[in-house]
């Protein structure tokens, strides 16, 4: 085990893989020299040079076509976009090429390929700069989607995305660079993808969170547990695919869910979650699902504004004991508006 | 060869094609080359009565007139080089010595097809032979092609080349713009061949950009570019090798304008009448298959007996193609849910 930064633990785990397999690269921009935008490759240009850590022009319809077409001849492919808004300039690469090419040619073409991207808000970077997009991805069949939420994790999913052999799109939140975690040595440590992780135990209601919303989760555990509400939180971890089974296990015991996620509430992935929860566990429910999220603007600049858009803790507490509150109605409520 | 004069609607159309003597090329190699042409032509001839038929679901985009491009610029690839096609791609797999059963039972949506009735007729693809996808969307392979000829010039050390083909209307996608930045930068193995048949769908390529001289938009990257006759398989077959050189060389990449003209409408099934004229007429006389088969005949490499004998082999082999297609089983439903994942 290493005391290792979320960041550290990416980069290590790309030095590792990079270093055992001469034919893994990694392409982006500003990735070689300049270290990273968010400083995540740091030095790795200085070990594998540049034809290895490749710094691209901002072209970023090129640079996933350029990964996707070596990964389907040969080589194994990391791909870093800054910030996952840009991801909207190179959609076609990703959704109709890189994640259909395998079903399109009938299983002919193996697409070893990993896109690292950052996202998220809390900093006043405005609309362009602070989405959370990964509904988008879990909403196409063909690419795998993870989501991690500790410095471990992160290490372990992204070997398993690189050894995957599938287009896989691994976001990381810019609040978790910086945090903290033991992260084993053991240069084959994986976290299997699909496999969601008990982050805290609890009986009273169910928190599915994801990236730094579990952290937020986490703050809001303490708080519920003053008041005497015992949450248990489940990261999924990957949300294509999706641990289903955890997820309803922990419902199926606490009887209670709500759902945190720091994209749009609309059609968010949270949304996907609630309505298996309906499907196949509606019968341990004792009370509404809740879902906690962005409200439905684009992500604003000003301090007072952002914090009011994006999840909270507050919000957090308050669809706890929302949840919890609606316990076992007598007769069921005439319908009193939306 | 190289033919600039083309400006607009004012083309001066050269009728006359590459002397097949000065070409240093066997009987057999000229032979070759006239029989892949008239292996895509038959073959589309079919798909096309088929279509017409009934019998194939889905879109169909038809080659005709355009074969001596994917024959001359396939003809001269290695086995283990890369191309990435287009919707328009019977013509480039066949080139690249594709199985006309499995291509005929994919456009059937049979599960003995190419793509196991996944792909279809815009999706054609064989792997093995380097084809990296045919594609539906315009420009989305060239980016791809980019990345082949990345993975082997700089990752895995090979002197394997990518060929990416393109209509003119991916000249005007952003994603052509990027690779050739791309490419051009890195000094990538790479060939940008270019199919301007001058109509993008149904929309003329002057009435949509400054100029329908495509080379001028690869000029801007630092490509070396050449537009030749893409309707004479010998003078594309030669700006090929010339490419080829350079990618093997680590020059970088080359541009290669082949100007030529669809037969058909952009799909089958659509009115093509705002291609007809005076144009289309000229075109039609400049039939890269039967201009061929003149030059041949007239510097005494062929005789027509040879050229039918030819034609009548590849009407059987296209026969138990579309044996093999009707005879094939239709997929399972639930094979559907296969192949989207290793």
């Amino acid at each position: 085990m290493a005391k290792m930064k979320f960041m550290e633990a990416i980069r290590e785990t790309i030095r590792q893989e990079m270093a055992a397999d001469p034919f893994l690269f990694l392409i982006g921009e500003d990735v070689g020299k300049y270290g990273g935008e968010r400083g995540v490759t740091g030095d790795l240009w200085y070990q594998f040079g540049d034809d290895r850590i490749r710094d691209t022009p901002i072209s970023e319809t090129a640079i996933i076509g350029c990964a996707l077409g070596a990964s389907m001849t040969g080589c194994r492919a990391i791909v870093e976009i800054p910030f996952n808004n840009f991801l909207g300039v190179c959609m076609d690469q990703i959704f109709n090429q890189a994640a259909k090419i395998r079903y399109m040619s009938g299983g002919q073409a193996q697409v070893r390929l990993v896109i690292r991207t950052t996202m998220g808000g809390y900093v006043g970077a405005a609309a362009h700069h602070s989405d959370c997009l990964a509904s988008w991805f879990v909403h196409i069949p063909g690419i795998k989607v993870v989501v991690p939420s500790m410095p471990d994790d992160a290490a372990g999913l992204l070997r398993a995305a690189l050894r995957d052999g599938n287009p896989v799109i691994f976001f990381e939140h810019h609040g978790l660079y910086y945090v903290v975690g033991d992260v084993p040595d053991d240069p084959d440590f994986v976290v299997p993808l699909g496999k969601a992780r008990l982050i805290r135990k609890g009986s009273d209601c169910t928190v599915v969170a994801t990236a730094l919303q579990v952290h937020k989760s986490l703050e809001a555990a303490i708080r519920l547990a003053a008041e005497g509400i015992d949450i248990e939180i489940v990261d999924p971890r990957t949300l294509d695919p999706l641990d289903q089974e955890t997820i309803l296990a922990s419902v199926a015991k606490t009887r209670h869910v709500v759902i945190v996620h720091e994209e749009w509430v609309t059609n968010g992935y949270g949304s996907e979650i609630a309505a298996i929860i309906a499907d196949k566990g509606i019968h341990y429910l004792d009370g509404p699902i809740k879902r906690v999220g962005a409200k439905h603007v684009p992500i604003p600049f000003s301090p007072p504004l952002e914090n009011y858009v994006l999840p909270q803790v507050d919000d957090i507490v308050r669809a706890v004991k929302a949840a919890i509150r609606n316990e076992e109605p007598k007769s069921r409520p005439p319908f009193e508006g939306a | 060869m190289i033919d600039s004069s083309y400006k607009g609607r004012e083309m001066r159309l050269n009728m006359n094609m590459t002397d097949p003597r000065t070409v240093g090329l066997s009987k057999e190699e000229l032979l070759s080359l006239y029989r892949m042409m008239l292996r895509i032509r038959r073959f589309e001839e079919r798909v096309e009565q088929l279509y017409a038929h009934g019998k194939l679901p889905g879109f169909v985009h038809l080659y005709i007139g355009e074969e001596a491009i994917a024959t001359g610029v396939c003809s001269v690839l290695r086995r283990n080089d890369f191309i990435t096609s287009t919707h328009r791609g019977h013509g480039h797999i066949i080139a690249r010595g594709g199985d006309l059963a499995k291509m005929m039972a994919e456009l059937f949506g049979k599960s003995t097809g190419y793509c196991r009735g996944k792909g279809g007729s815009l999706h054609i693809t064989d792997m093995s032979l380097g084809v990296l996808g045919a594609n539906g969307i315009v420009a989305g392979g060239i980016p791809i092609a980019v990345g082949a000829a990345y993975g082997a010039a700089k990752i895995r050390h090979t002197d394997q080349v990518a060929v990416a083909f393109f209509g003119d209307g991916a000249t005007n996608e952003g994603a052509f713009a990027e690779a050739c930045n791309m490419a051009s930068t890195w000094k990538l193995p790479m060939i940008f061949v270019c199919e301007n048949n001058y109509y993008g769908v149904g929309t003329r390529l002057g009435r949509v950009a400054p100029t329908e001289d495509v080379t001028v938009r690869a000029s801007g990257f630092l490509i070396p570019a050449v537009s030749v006759d893409g309707n004479d398989v010998l003078a594309v077959r030669t700006a090929t090798i010339e490419a080829l050189t350079r990618a093997r060389a680590n020059e970088g990449p080359t541009f290669i304008e082949c100007k030529t003209w669809r037969h058909r409408g952009h799909f089958q099934g659509e009115n093509p009448s705002y291609m007809y004229g005076k144009e289309h007429e000229l075109w039609l006389a400049r039939d890269p298959i039967r201009r061929f088969a003149e030059a041949l005949l007239e510097t005494g490499f062929a005789t027509q007996e040879e050229l039918d004998k030819i034609d009548s082999t590849i009407q059987e082999e296209i026969n138990r193609a579309v044996e093999f297609a009707e005879m094939s089983p239709m997929p399972e439903p639930e094979t559907a849910l296969e192949d989207v994942y290793a």
